[in-house]
Formats: C-alpha cells, structure tokens, sequence
C-alpha cells in the first residue's frame, strides 16, 4: 500500500467517478460517443487505479481471479448468446430485429445486450491482464 | 470537411492541425531517442492523447473517445506494468541506424507518392462515401432505433465483426491467465515438494 497519503485519498474520491463514468458510457453508448469497449476500459482503470495506490494484493480481494475468469467468459458468451437467442425466435444469428414486435425495438434491445456482453469481457480482460502482470513483479 | 464555415474557423483550424502534427512529431522524435522506459511508456500515451485530439478535429468523436481511453489510458497502465517487470532501460541497440532509416525513408517516399493518387480530403462524392455510408446514414437510425450511428453499425450491422473482436479480447485474457497465471501455484507446488 502506498504510504502517500494525499494519493490516497484522491484515489478514494476519484475512484466512484470513474465506475460511474463507465457506467454512463456503456449504458449511453446508443446515444452518444462510447460504446461496451470504452466503458469496460474505463471501468477496469477504476480498478487499476486502486490497484496502484492500494495494492495488487487488496485488489485481487476486491475482485478475485476467479470471478474475473467467470466474467471474461461470460461477456463473450452474452454475445454469442444473444445471436443463438435470435436464431432459436426465427431469425438470422445476431439478427436482432426478431426480439421485440419492431424491427427498431428489437434492435435497440440486441445492441444494448450485445454492447453489455463487450464492456464485461473487456472489462475483466483488461483488470486481468494488469492484475497479473503487475503480481508477478513483487 | 470546412465547408460552410467562414475564414476564420478556417484559420483555426489549420493552426489546430499544424500544432499538433507538430507536438506529434516532437514526441514521436523524443520516444524514439529516449533509452529510459517508463519515460517512453509515458510519451506514448501524451502521443495517443494528441492523437484523440486530431481524431476530434476530424470529427470522428467515437475514435477520439476510444483512442484517449484505450490509447493513452489502459495501455499506459499494461506497458508501464510490462516495463516495471522486465526493466526500465533499453539496451543499446548492436546495428547501426543506417539500414532501418533506409527502410523508412523508403516506405515514407512511396506511402508519399501514393498520396498523390487519393481522392481530395473530405470530399462528398469520394469513393468512400458513395459504398454504404448513404444507406446507414439515411436508414440506420429508423431500422436500429439507435441515435448513434457508429454505434448502430459497429454492434448491428457488423455485428459479426464485433463478436470476433470480443473474442480476441477474449483469448488475450485466457492467454495472459494461461502464460502468467499459474505461475505462483507452481511454485507453492514446488516449495512443498521440498
């Protein structure tokens, strides 16, 4: 842990920004810049930053290898999954226009599942990569 | 790309891209010179922040948005965690830098000379401009119902795309944990063993 305490707690105070600045992006990426990919990025900086000031080893409490392996399937598999959904309601894989009664709808719905299944994988892949490149160092 | 505006956004304009093909240039020149790592690392990230920002003269927001978070944030914190692991000097290169400025100044020339042979910059009826964009322009936001056009063609239109991207993020994690991962375990293994 660093024992610069003014890092500290600007960290602390930046950290909750961050998250929810991911947040915004992911769920507004329909209808501004951004999109699941820079959303996971920037939520995953939230992590590292805690990462840096905090530590490796109170990061990997905070998310634990095992849940980041769970979660980078689980994107891809979001994705995969909503083009398997597509094609079991009689349209094409990935053709989102089968999901609600419009065409419109339904892809509005199948962008913002598939944008989601992104910013999860990319997310935890991200905070993976650094969490484990960063503990080998110590 | 300037149409409609007046001189004097013009003006501006050109002194915006002047100076930051001019600061890019400055940094591309230091990270090359530069042997101190993490000094490199960090103007590599200066270099994608200026980037975004020529990316944003160009009105293209959603890749200024991905290259300012990915360029000069993520992969800042990934070199500079790879930098810190392996060593913070570059070793002094062993050939002379005679033969890869040759190799270089050759591509630069002929990159050069083909430029002459590209359409004007920004004009509407450029090649470009006349495949698909007139149909996700004038049909994307009533078939998608999404008000972000780049959005509505990166995740529905090539929606097929995308998913192999998120694969290859995808496999960049599972190898990342398979290479690295496992490493400490064995170890433990190891120390127990004796």
């Amino acid at each position: 842990m660093s024992d610069l305490l003014i890092l500290r707690i600007v960290a602390k105070l930046l950290i909750p920004y961050i998250l929810l600045f991911g947040l915004y992006v992911q769920t507004h990426g329909d209808f501004g810049p951004g999109g699941g990919f820079q959303a996971g990025v920037i939520f995953a900086s939230g992590f590292i930053l805690y990462a840096l000031v905090f530590g490796v080893a109170n990061a990997r409490r905070v998310v634990p290898p095992r849940l980041m392996a769970t979660l980078i399937a689980l994107g891809v598999l979001l994705f995969a999954g909503v083009g398997l959904a597509a094609l079991l309601m009689g349209g094409n894989y990935l053709e989102y226009a089968v999901f609600a009664d419009q065409p419109a709808r339904g892809n509005h719905i199948g962008i913002w599942l598939v944008e989601l299944g992104v910013g999860i994988t990319v997310s935890a892949v991200m905070l993976t990569i650094f969490l484990t490149i960063a503990g080998r160092g110590r | 790309m300037d149409q409609g505006q007046g001189k004097g956004p013009r003006l501006i304009t050109a002194v915006h891209d002047i100076l930051l093909l001019t600061l890019l240039l400055v940094t591309t020149v230091a990270v090359v010179r530069l042997r101190n790592l993490v000094a490199v690392v960090m103007l590599l990230g200066l270099y994608s922040l200026l980037m975004a920002a020529v990316w944003l003269v160009l009105d293209a927001v959603d890749v200024a948005f991905t290259e300012a978070a990915v360029g000069a944030g993520i992969t800042t914190f990934l070199l500079l965690a790879a930098v810190l692991l392996t060593g913070q000097e570059e070793k002094p290169p062993r050939r002379g830098p005679i033969g890869p400025l040759l190799i270089v100044a050759a591509t630069g020339a002929v990159l050069l000379y083909a430029t002459a042979d590209m359409p004007p910059f920004g004009a509407p009826d450029n090649p470009i401009h006349r495949h698909v964009a007139p149909y996700y322009i004038d049909r994307s936001l009533d078939e998608t119902g999404v008000p972000n056009m780049v959005t509505a063609v990166l995740a529905s239109y090539r929606g097929y795309d995308t998913l192999g991207e998120t694969t290859v993020i995808f496999t960049a994690g599972v190898a990342v944990l398979v290479l690295l991962g496992g490493r400490r375990r064995r170890e433990d293994e190891i120390e127990e063993d004796e």
